[in-house]
């Protein structure tokens, strides 16, 4: 097979894309469901196509890895992608918006991503996130007729350049300093250098600049709230989940591969970025009261937590990454599965305050919502605790104890404003009853609430799955 | 009699599948049936609880009082690097279980008719407490410890926040936070010894292993003291008791039973299980500053308590003192105050439990806990005047009551350390003397000044069926305290000597 078994995935996402593509074009809107079901079918192969040839090597001269990282971190880009793609459905339907585009943007994204996730040198970085970002922005202003959306859509796209910019700049230092854009050649640059310069430091602060937009790690948090409320709620959904692993992995791979001897270099930049992402996180989401603005700050807090694993360094750093991020991608699919059905005759509502008396409304809902916000606020037997656990464990090991401590109390903040949602749910008195949610959503919210809950916890479920990520975190070593 | 079979497990999950069933059955049937499961979740819920009180009556008498290890064994494999699913009770765990199981089914009774909204949901919320309350004492690996322990806050904020008074959010969302932030800091202490035990060996989270562990003294100073804050928010401890008199007065009546009765002896036990063992040399040098907090708990909470309007805040306060006598005898670090410590935890769980019930027997009735609204009820309750008199001198720990014993031994054991400590902990005793018997004079005894109280109903057969068995067990501990050194003896003395061990080298 070669070559084009380490790409098997990227190519049957690429082909498809296209196809359905004309798919839609000649047969106009009959077409929507087809291409939804056939994107979704090929996220799938798109997800599992790692392992089932399960290659490990390099292609195109080095600008495409595939490894078992790459192979995982897929997986996981796939499931939620589709996952995005199944609960759009409904909306779009409702909201009359449906169309076959979408799922041809999103198979782009994902196609982007990939190559992100695989990239062997910038060249094919940039390629990657310039084709997920671009995806994204259209994306983000799907819903053309509103005000909202276009606003978000052009202020994601202003700031998305922004950083493309920084990003960009950035691997041109890099470039200038060291003579390659590949990576192992980076790395062997500067193994062979006792002193690094300056101008490659100054280039991996901009790469991870650029990168932190992407994650909306703060100090570059502020597009999310707004793109966060002004998106479609599905779009929302997805921009909270796949896109943000995808550029957590590529930073994972910038910082253990051509970077990997640098750590007290980058090492500084990612604390910091934690640091500030965990505490704007927190507290930014004190006062909201808009759910999707909420979810917002939570994403950026969570994408704090991440950090810490990541700025621990190591194998056992990027485990803890990948523990924490598939159990909140697990969570994100599910809470904005409930979102979606915030529904009343009169449309969608998204204020927290609409959520009242929803236990009486309907109990299996309000015992879904619960369970996922008490899991990513951390608490106990919902598996959000265990992601905190894995995340934080090795930060021990690289005298980060601090960092921890900083962590768990921005996560005490944190449980505060999840405790509103249940507050809300349990306590209040009803406002309002929710129109009966269409099965697919339901299914989705209570698939990822079972996930959470007890199956994760199982032993025999839990095992083959950490080693599963231990395995592909070690191959990056 | 229970080779083979992991009976740890199951008298910690047979409530949790009690739950799920109610849930199950309520989802499951049509629109009248559900009227019907409704009518019936209480007996469901008790049948389970009482199922639980058996097996666990069972553990206690297979339980071989004459060694220290842990027995009934289980463990199996879970998440791997050294975290394993280890369940076992030695004679410290084994009588809170027994203490959760007896009382969980009293609380479900005293439940039934007092709730009205809800029901099945508020069964289900009990009987998940129960499972968490047991697993917290039968976890033997630090992980799940955890679990268990940070778990339990989740049905106790619903049980506030959904079926409390008029405040309940604020109780609930203080009640959480506080116990939270208190915990966080623990779990950071737990990710250090997990990393801690892999750099001296394999990395291990069982608590035993843990225990043996030599950590540099430096370390478990700021070890202590994240597991101290957790603890001690837990027990609670002055001046970080402040969400207990709030908790206490918004949550139901059961709701109360519980938190006074087993929540509070959690942070107990986890200093005995945790802080002790692991951390002797801080324990040590920390001895001290713990005497002055219990001392000063004891003396200001007897004194706000005896300046409290409702009875509930009143008997809340109480147990801050009482929980010092508790924190008091655990750092004496000898038999006397060690047994005494888990002996008061035992008896202030009855005796504080049962006073939560007298005063949801009255407040049922009128709708009020202000103590002034009463007086001279004895007239119309004489039998509810005598039980109330019982519990209230187990409170002020007459002699011959349960009280008692845990205060002397506690103090005894204080006196060896300092006999200073001990007179402060005595004064402590009088001034309950004096915040008890108020609260029952101006309740049971006096003219009757309200009108409204006229013909007010004595304890009802359902009252009775809780009261007696709290009433045989108070006196019965209070006269026949053997029942629970015995048990608890073999199991202290191995922690002493363990402790003495190390704070020798």
């Amino acid at each position: 097979m070669g070559q084009f078994s380490y790409l098997a995935g990227e190519a049957v996402l690429a082909i498809s894309a296209l196809a359905l593509l004309m798919v839609g074009v000649f047969a106009g809107k009959r077409s929507v469901s087809i291409v939804r079901y056939g994107s979704i079918i090929a996220l799938l192969i798109f997800a599992f196509a790692g392992y089932v040839f399960n290659d490990q090597g390099t292609a195109f001269g080095g600008a495409f890895i595939a490894d078992s990282f790459g192979h995982y971190v897929k997986t996981l880009l796939g499931l939620t992608a589709a996952a995005a793609l199944w609960f759009s459905r409904s909306y779009f339907q409702r909201e009359k918006l449906d169309q076959f585009e979408y799922s041809i943007l999103l198979l782009f994204a994902v196609l982007g991503m990939g190559t992100m996730v695989s990239s062997g040198n910038l060249l094919s970085l940039y390629i990657g996130l310039e084709l997920q970002s671009l995806a994204l922005y259209v994306m983000a202003t799907f819903n053309r007729d509103s005000l909202r959306s276009s606003e978000a859509g052009l202020k994601y796209f202003v700031l998305g350049a922004l950083s493309s910019g920084l990003l960009l700049y950035g691997m041109s230092l890099i470039y200038g300093f060291t003579g390659s854009i590949a990576y192992d050649g980076i790395a062997q640059y500067l193994s062979g250098h006792e002193h690094v310069s300056g101008g490659v430091v100054a280039g991996l602060v901009f790469m991870l600049s650029g990168l932190a937009f992407k994650i909306s790690a703060a100090p570059f948090h502020m597009w999310t709230p707004d793109v966060y409320e002004g998106a479609p709620t599905p779009v929302t959904g997805f921009f909270a989940g796949a896109p943000k692993l995808a550029a957590l992995a590529l930073i994972t791979r910038l910082v253990t591969g051509p970077f990997g001897g640098i750590e007290q270099s980058w090492q500084q930049v990612l604390v910091a970025l934690a640091v500030l992402s965990m505490l704007v996180g927190a507290f930014g989401a004190l006062t909201q009261t808009n759910i999707k603005r909420l979810m917002a700050y939570s994403s950026i807090a969570n994408m704090g937590y991440a950090l810490v694993a990541l700025s621990a360094g190591g194998q056992a750093g990027v485990n803890g990454m990948l523990i924490f991020m598939s159990i909140y991608l697990v969570t994100i699919v599910g809470t904005f599965a409930c979102i979606l059905q915030m529904r009343t005759r009169d449309g969608m509502v998204e204020n927290i305050s609409d959520l009242g008396g929803l236990s009486k409304d309907n109990l299996p809902l309000a015992i879904i919502f619960s369970a996922l916000m008490f899991s990513v606020a951390g608490i106990p037997f919902f598996v959000g605790f265990f992601g905190k656990w894995f995340a934080f464990a090795p930060a021990f090991g690289s005298g980060l104890a601090w960092l921890v401590v900083v962590a768990l109390l921005a996560s005490v903040v944190g449980a505060f404003y999840y405790l509103r949602i249940i507050k809300t749910i349990w306590f209040d008195d009803q406002v309002q009853s929710f129109v009966k949610a269409p099965p697919s959503l339901a299914v989705l919210s209570s698939v990822s609430a079972l996930l959470l809950f007890p199956v994760l916890l199982l032993p025999f479920v839990a095992s083959p799955v950490l080693a599963l990520i231990e395995r592909a975190a070690s191959s990056l070593f | 009699m229970f080779t083979g079979i992991p009976i740890l497990s199951l008298i910690t999950f047979i409530p949790l599948f009690g739950a799920l069933a109610l849930i199950g059955m309520s989802r499951l049937s049509k629109a009248e049936g559900k009227e019907q499961i409704e009518k019936n979740a209480p007996r469901v819920a008790l049948v389970t609880t009482l199922a639980v009180f058996a097996l666990s009556l069972l553990l206690v008498l297979n339980f071989d009082t004459t060694t220290s290890q842990h027995q009934f064994y289980e463990e199996m494999e879970w998440l791997g690097g050294g975290i394993k699913y280890r369940m076992g009770v030695d004679g410290i765990s084994i009588l809170f279980i027994l203490l959760t199981a007896f009382l969980t089914p009293l609380c479900i009774v005293a439940s039934a008719k007092s709730v009205k909204t809800r029901i099945l949901e508020y069964m289900v919320a009990f009987l998940v407490l129960e499972t968490l309350m047991i697993g917290v004492f039968c976890a033997l690996d630090m992980v799940l410890f955890y679990l268990f322990f940070e778990a339990v806050l989740l049905p106790m904020f619903i049980i506030i926040g959904v079926w409390g008074g008029k405040d309940r959010v604020y109780a609930a969302y203080k009640f959480f936070l506080y116990t939270l932030l208190g915990s966080v800091l623990m779990l950071a202490a737990m990710l250090w010894l997990y990393h801690y035990s892999g750099t001296v060996g394999a990395p291990t989270t069982d608590i035993r292993e843990l225990a043996k562990l030599d950590i540099p003294t430096g370390a478990q100073t700021w070890l202590w003291l994240a597991f101290f804050a957790s603890f001690a928010v837990k027990m609670p401890m002055w001046p970080v008791h402040t969400w207990l008199p709030d908790a206490h007065v918004q949550a139901p009546t059961a709701g109360s039973v519980i938190l006074a009765g087993i929540l509070l002896k959690l942070g107990g036990y986890g200093l005995i299980r945790f802080s002790i063992p692991m951390f002797p040399d801080a324990s040590l040098y920390f001895a001290p500053f713990v005497f002055w907090l219990s001392i000063i708990g004891i003396i200001y909470t007897s004194l706000v308590a005896y300046r409290q309007e409702d009875m509930k805040k009143l008997i809340a306060y109480s147990s801050v003192a009482h929980m010092g006598f508790v924190t008091m005898g655990i750092f004496a670090v000898n038999m006397q105050g060690m047994q005494g410590a888990i002996f008061q935890m035992i008896s202030h769980g009855i005796v504080s439990g049962a006073l939560f019930f007298a005063v949801g027997v009255i407040y049922d009735r009128m709708h009020t806990r202000e103590i002034a609204f009463y007086g001279g009820i004895v007239k119309y309750m004489p039998m509810y005047a005598a039980v109330f008199m019982l519990f209230t001198m187990a409170n002020v720990g007459l002699p011959g009551t349960s009280g008692f014993v845990g205060e002397i031994l506690t103090m005894v054991g204080a006196y060896q350390v300092n006999p200073w400590i001990a007179v402060g902990a005595a004064s402590g005793m009088v001034l309950s003397a004096v915040y008890a018997l108020h609260l029952y004079r101006e309740v049971i005894f006096g003219e009757v000044k309200n009108d409204k109280l006229e013909g007010i109903k004595d304890l009802t057969g359902r009252e009775i069926f809780i009261m007696a068995p709290l009433v045989v067990m108070t006196i019965l501990l209070g006269i026949y305290p053997s029942l629970v050194t015995d048990i608890t003896a073999v199991s202290v003395e191995a922690l002493l000597a363990d402790f003495n061990a190390k704070i020798g080298n």
